[in-house]
Formats: structure tokens, sequence, C-alpha cells
């Protein structure tokens, strides 16, 4: 193990994440009002219409994949009788359709970014460098899959018994590298992309992930807010505190 | 009984002569900025006529507001709160730019540099999304004054509602304006609809707000509102929807629409209403019954029981003396003139409207007929049915009695009013017929007519102790709060990010960054675009001329690749 796999499957990681933790805890108390999808169907609805529920619905599926894949060992699918065929072409099966949604969705919402005029102009140089870094993450991602389908990856490499136990290590804060260095050059060029991606993610319109609103299912329909309560985007001045009154 | 005040406005549509004045004061006070180029809080629609933005009306389209299953429970028209959320990634009844318009500026640089030529130089057209020229096929108003009749007209959602053979003679027959702002409704479906809750109701005056740092763009609000007055900003990624002016109204001053109107036709004022009873009401089964239901939950404010349970409620003693004064609470529940606009959303709108009357005045003279003579106006406003069908699919659901009701009221008033002013005796059988008396007759008739200006608005202000917390007219310095201009600029982000802004403050600095950004609404050849609706009258406005001694410049030959911030 050299200096440089412990920097790209030690340090590397831990750096993206703090700066992916700490970047959402800054960007949140320092700009929620720039925290939005930055929605931009009011300028092009035709190709939105598809591409977009195409798009999410695939890489929500994807997450749940990769959660499954990268954190559930093992050992335990295993236990509960699994066989690693049966895994396997689950994985690939549910995997491949979520994939191409994914691919073919976010291609037409690229080709959308650049063709319509309206949207173009909209797209900032942080848009840019947030579907670039995603784009290569989940082209490299797919053609992973793809390879390992086809059988063309050289010899075969099974991410179950290097990646995702070198994925969990990071938790444990007993960082395994030399795994990673075992897992063949596409899942590492993934990794390594997915890792920028997470260190960007905190300054770039993805933050909207996080916002995905689950309490609505809770809340009543018509909310009340006191005028008192949300009278400042300024804060009360010290010793014009409300009696008893702590405020937002 | 849970008393709550709510602010609210009537317009009494008669006085209302179309001439904008409140859009365009609104829009220079509110939405002069980027991303909102397309967006007024206040427009004014000449019906029959699409709206704005267009064909809103057609909630079979557009599926804003309430309905009542069949089990009786009121939800939202674009189904339950699941399927909302299964369908977030591209909503499927926004509107698009086109329904509303794509917003354009003129190259003016052409007029002050194109080379000597037989004809007059044109400035082109230009999209204010793409900054490519552009053909100009629709505005907000684009049907003004019926322009464009009868093919737009007919495409009008509500005259689609009454029968064909009136249809065909509508615009020849009837116009009137319908000044729109948002109704700051008692059951908003905006609210309802948005995801994060970051729409909500001011427990103390009912106004409808957007949490500037809570939205976060799932733009479903604006399919939610069947008014369509929640709008999507383009360039921050939030919704933003008329204020009803709070800052001003707070300290006791009139909206900026109902200051600036010429016509002087709009009031202001609170109510109460029992908040334990809306949902009740909001999902009264019958939408020719909404009127009444909504009238049901008003409260009379003289009532002894109704001023316990406020007071015990928290609303203090002067905002209860405002609501026993409130023009607004008079026009609707006293004297029954005033109606909801659209009372089957099933939303509670709290902008209400006394219909116009002066058409079917108009339609008398012109047949030689005395349009104030009481018997005549009478027998008109049963014979005219146009007006009248059109008017009850407005304002009633349909139930063309209740317009007929109000606007024999307002004929009354004129033929009682005549016989006064000419010195002639009163006739009370003129008010008797539309069971009213003289003295009521009278006291509309000033609140009408005469429209003192502290009778027109009798707005409680937010209360004193409470003045060190309310920034808008906070004696410190107005731009050193934390973080703001005055103390270091915008967010890292750029413009849209950082935390948001005091209002004034932010309508200035953004005045003053749009006249003076890189970017789209002043492109890199801003020099030579100019904004006269932020000229104040002094000397030249900056960029009319181009800068002395430099030939060149980026010309419209020249396409330049612009970005907005951030
Ligand atoms: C979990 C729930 C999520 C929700 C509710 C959500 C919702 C949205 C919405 C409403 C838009 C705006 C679409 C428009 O009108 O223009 C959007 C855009 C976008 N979302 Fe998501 N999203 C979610 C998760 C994700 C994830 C996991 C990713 C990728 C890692 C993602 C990537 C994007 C991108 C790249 C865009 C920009 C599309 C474009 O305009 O080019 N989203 N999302
Ligand atoms: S009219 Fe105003 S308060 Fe009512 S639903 Fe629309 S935006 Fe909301
Ligand atoms: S300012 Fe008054 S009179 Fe003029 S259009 Fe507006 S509401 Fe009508």
């Amino acid at each position: 193990m050299n200096t440089a796999e412990i920097l790209l499957w030690v340090v590397l990681p831990y750096v993206s994440l703090a700066i992916f933790i700490g970047g959402h805890i800054w960007r949140y108390r320092y700009d929620k009002f720039g925290w939005t999808t930055r929605s931009s169907q009011l300028y092009e609805r035709r190709l939105l219409r598809w591409a977009s529920p195409l798009f999410h619905f695939g890489i929500l599926f994807v997450l749940i994949g990769h959660v499954m894949g990268l954190g559930i060992p093992k050992s335990w699918t295993d236990a509960v009788g699994l066989t690693p065929e049966a895994y396997h072409a689950l994985a690939v099966g549910v995997g491949a359709i979520a994939g191409i949604g994914t691919v073919v969705g976010m291609a037409v919402l690229i080709y959308r970014r650049r063709t319509v005029g309206p949207v173009f102009s909209a797209t900032t140089n942080n848009d840019k460098l947030m579907y670039a870094v995603l784009a290569v993450t989940i082209v490299l991602g797919m053609s992973n899959t793809v390879l390992g389908v086809l059988g063309l990856e050289g010899e075969h490499v099974d991410y179950r018994e290097t990646v995702s136990p070198w994925f969990r290590s990071i938790f444990y804060f007993n960082p395994q590298p030399e795994l990673m260095t075992e897992a063949g050059l596409g899942f590492q060029l993934h990794a390594l992309s997915a890792l920028v991606l997470f260190a960007i993610w905190p300054f770039t319109r993805l933050v909207h992930v996080f916002s995905a609103p689950l309490g609505y299912f809770t809340r009543p329909y018509i909310v009340y807010r006191s005028r008192d309560r949300q009278l400042g985007n300024r804060p009360t001045a010290r010793g014009w505190e409300r009696v008893g009154g702590g405020r937002r | 009984m849970r008393v709550m005040a709510q602010m609210g406005m009537v317009m009494n549509l008669d006085k209302c002569i179309g001439c904008h004045t409140c859009s365009v004061t609104c829009k220079q006070a509110w939405t002069n900025r980027t991303g909102v180029e397309y967006v007024w809080f206040n427009n004014v629609e000449t019906r029959p006529g699409q709206g704005y933005p267009r064909t809103y009306e057609d909630q079979e389209k557009w599926k804003g507001g309430w309905v009542v299953g069949r089990n009786g429970k009121l939800t939202l028209r674009t189904g339950s709160r699941l399927k909302r959320l299964l369908q977030i990634f591209s909503s499927p009844k926004l509107p698009s730019i086109q329904e509303y318009y794509e917003p354009w500026t003129y190259d003016y640089e052409t007029l002050t540099n194109a080379p000597v030529q037989e004809h007059t130089p044109v400035a082109q057209p230009r999209s204010l999304l793409s900054n490519e020229p552009m053909k100009v096929e629709w505005s907000a108003n684009w049907d003004d004054n019926l322009g464009g009749a009868p093919e737009l007209t007919q495409q009008d959602p509500v005259l689609q509602k009454i029968s064909a053979e009136i249809k065909e003679k509508f615009e020849q027959t009837y116009m009137f304006y319908l000044p729109r702002i948002c109704e700051h409704c008692i059951n908003p479906s905006c609210a309802a609809s948005c995801p994060s809750g970051a729409i909500y109701k001011r427990e103390e005056d009912g106004i409808v707000l957007v949490d500037q740092d809570r939205c976060r763009g799932w733009r479903q609000c604006v399919t939610g509102c069947p008014y369509k007055k929640v709008y999507f900003n383009h360039r921050t990624g939030k919704a933003e929807k008329c204020t009803f002016c709070f800052p001003r109204v707070e300290v006791g001053i009139p909206t900026v629409c109902s200051e600036t109107c010429v016509g002087r036709l709009r009031y202001i004022g609170i109510i109460l209403y029992d908040a334990d009873r809306v949902l009740e009401a909001a999902s009264t089964p019958d939408e020719q019954d909404l009127y009444m239901a909504q009238r049901s939950i008003i409260l009379d404010p003289h009532d002894p029981e109704v001023i316990r349970a406020a007071e015990k409620a928290g609303i203090s003693r002067d905002w209860i003396e405002s609501a026993q004064r409130s023009p607004i609470y008079s026009l609707i529940t006293r004297f029954e003139v005033a109606l909801p606009l659209h009372p089957e959303y099933r939303t509670m709108p709290m902008v209400w409207y006394i219909p116009p009357l002066s058409p079917v005045v108009d339609a008398l003279t012109e047949t030689g007929h005395d349009g104030e003579d009481a018997g005549n106006i009478f027998g008109a406003i049963e014979s005219l049915r146009i007006p009248v069908e059109y008017l009850a699919e407005l304002f009633a659901a349909g139930d063309t009695n209740l317009v007929t009701g109000v606007l024999k009221k307002l004929g009354a008033m004129r033929a009682y009013m005549r016989d006064l002013n000419l010195g002639r005796p009163a006739d009370e059988s003129i008010a008797a017929a539309v069971g009213m008396t003289g003295q009521e007759i009278q006291d509309m008739h000033r609140l009408l007519a005469i429209a003192k200006y502290d009778e027109r608005y009798v707005i409680p202000t937010a209360h004193a102790e409470q003045g060190p917390e309310m920034e808008e007219f906070d004696t410190g310095c107005s731009l050193d709060y934390d973080g703001g201009p005055g103390m270091g600029g915008w967010g890292p982000f750029g413009e849209t990010s950082g935390g948001s802004t005091p209002i004034a403050v932010e309508n200035f600095h953004m005045l003053a960054a749009r006249q003076t950004t890189d970017t789209l609404s002043a492109p890199p050849d801003k020099n030579q675009r100019v904004n006269l609706l932020n000229w104040d009258g002094k000397g030249a406005p900056e960029g009319l001329f181009p800068p002395k001694g430099d030939g060149g410049g980026v010309g419209p030959d020249s396409p330049s690749v612009t970005e907005p911030k951030p």
C-alpha cells in the first residue's frame, strides 16, 4: 500500500464526507434562500414532462440499489438464503431498468439544457460543473454494470467483496484501502468521481434532494404562523426580546 | 367559536376605468426585478376575455382550488397528497411561460447607431429569457378593451359556460374591467398544496405569504391556486405572490394598488370570522350555496358574544373597533352588494367585488330610455340576460338571482339619490323595493359615491409594543442589518443566495443591482438599454445615449452569450 492509495481511499473519502456534511450544514444556515430545485419547467415543458420523472425515478431506484449493495454485507443476504446468483440476477435486472432510465432521462435533460434557449441562458457554471461530475459518475457506474453483464471487464471482480466492505469500513472508522486496490479500474474510477460529486454536492442545486418534502404527509393543509415569530429576517435587538418568547 | 381577524378588500367595478395604474404601481413596488418580469401581482383584465394567465379560470384544464369528493370531503382538485408528490418531478398542470407571456425588451441600440437610411430604424423586440429576437404575440393584457374580439374572447372560460346565442352577441353588448390581486383566501389552496409548508396564513390578519427561506421551488402552489396568483420566480427558483403590501398595512396605510387607484374604487378593512367553521363552510355541497356559507362564518363585530370571544382569542380592542367600522363588512353584510370572485373554487376568497351596473344603464340610455329611472332599471336588469348571466358565472357560481339582487340595489341607489339631488321628495318605495330603508341607501351612497379616504380604508395598525421588532419602520439604518448590503453584499452564490432581506431594502437594492448587472435583464450592451420605468425624470436616464467617443459596443448582430447570476 503506497501513499497514493492512502490518499485516494482513506484521505479523500473522509475529506469528501466532511465537506458533504459540513457543506450542507453551512449552506442550510447561510443560504436557505438559495436552497431550491430552481425548476426550469416554466421555460420548457415538453421534454421535461417525461425526462425529469424518468431520471428521478431511475436515480432513486439506483440510490436504493446502492444502499443495498454497499450497505448490506454479503453474509447477511447469504444468511437469509439468497444465493449469489439470485442476488446478482435481481440486482442486475432492477439495476439495468433503473440505470437505463437514469441515463436516458439525464441525456435528455442535458440535451434540453443545451438546446432550449431560455433553459440554456438560465444554466449557471455551477450547473454545468454539477452535470459534468454527475454524468461522469453515472456513466462510469452504468458501464461497470454493462461490462460486468457482458463479461468484458477482464478478471471478474465481485464488488460485494471489495468495494462494499471498503465503503462500510469508512463508516466504522477502520478504513481498509487495500480492498479498493483490488477492485479494478472501472469501480475505482466510479468511486472516485462519486467522491468528487459528494464534495461539490452541498454547493450545487443537488441540495434539493435533502428537502424531499416527506413532512407533507403529516402536516395540516393550512399553515398558520404568527407575525411575531416570523417578523424577522432581522434578529431582535438585544434587550428587546419578548418576555418568555424564544424566536425562531 | 375561534375568532380570527382577516384583512380583505372590496372593489367597486362600476368605477374601474381600466387605466392599469394599479398594475403599474404594484409592479414598480414589487415585481420590477429579474425573474419576475412576467409577473403582475395586480392585473386588470377586460371581461369578456381570457384573463392572465390565459384561460386560468378553466379548472378542468388547470386543476386549481378545492373540490368536494363523493364522500363529502374537501380535497384539492389535483388529487391526494401522494399523487401530487409522485408528480413532483415535473408538474403536469403548471402553466408555461407562454400562458403568461414571454417577457421582452427592445434593442434600443439600433435606434442610436443605425447608419443613415431611408426608413426609420426600429428597435427589435428581444426575449428577456433567451436574449434572442422574438415576435411579440401575447402579453399580460393582449385582449385589453376586447382587442382581438371575437376570436380571442370566445375562449373566455366564463363565456364558454353560458348559452351559445348569448355568446355571439356578447362583445357587442357588454364589457367591463376586472382588477385582480391575490384573494388572501380564508381556505387557501396554494398553502395546502405546498409540500414544504412554506406558504402560510398570518394569524393576526390572514395575509397569505410565502416564506422565501422555506420555499424549495416545488411549484405546486402555482397549480393549486385557482386564481393563478402565485408566480414562480424563474431566477431565484422560488414562489412569489401578492403580499397585501403588508409592510404598509401594518402601519395603517392602504396597499399600493388601492392608494394609487384612479377610480378610488378599492375598500380595505378587516372582518372577524369563525375559524372553526371554515372547513364545514368550504365543504358545502351545492356550489351556489357557497356564497351564503362564506357569509355565515363572517361574525358580527357588534355582537357582545363575538366581542368577548375575540378578546379571549387575543384580538385587541382597536382591532375589534376597526372590524365594527370596516367598510368591507358593511358592503358584504350590511348592504349585501359585494360578492366573492368564483366562490365555487372553495378557497373562501377575501377580495370581493361589487358587480358593475353601468353597462346596463348605458344600454338603457342608448335605447332612448331614462337610464336612472327605477322602473326602467329594474326592468332592464330582468331582461338584459347577457350581463347578468356572465356576472353570475364570475361572482355567484351561476346564481343569477344573487347578481340581479345586487344590481337592483345599485339601480335603486341611483334612482333614489337622483330624487334627493334634484330636490325632489325621497321615494321610499324605491328603497323598499330592494328591501332597504332610505337611510341605508344614503349610507351606502356615502360609502360608494362619496367614498371618503378614511371610510374606504379602515386599517388597524400592528401593535406599537411590537415596534422594535418591526423592521420596516425601524429606527436603525435600513442597510446595516446583519450581512446586508451595507455590511458587504450578497452571498457567494450571487444575488439569489444568502439570507433574505428586509423588503424595503430588497427592492431598493434589487433595482440598483438590476441596473448594473451583467446579466440578461441588463445584457453586456446594457449601456444601450434603458428602463424608463425606473427613471425618476431627472437628467438623462443612464444609458439612453451611447457613451461618448466610442462607436463600438456589442450590437444585436454579434450575439453574446450571457449568463444570469448565480
Ligand atoms: C428525493 C427526491 C427528489 C425530489 C423530490 C426532486 C425534485 C426535483 C425537482 C422538482 C426538480 C425540478 C425539475 C424542473 O421543474 O425543472 C429537480 C431537478 C433536478 N434534480 Fe431532483 N429531486 C429529487 C432527487 C434527486 C436526486 C437523487 C438527484 C441526483 C442525484 C436529482 C437531480 C436533479 C437534477 C440534476 C435536476 C435538474 C434537472 C434539470 O432541470 O436539468 N434529484 N428535482
Ligand atoms: S388567491 Fe391567493 S391565497 Fe387564494 S389560493 Fe391563490 S395565492 Fe393562495
Ligand atoms: S387603478 Fe383603479 S381604475 Fe385604474 S385600472 Fe386599477 S382598479 Fe381600475
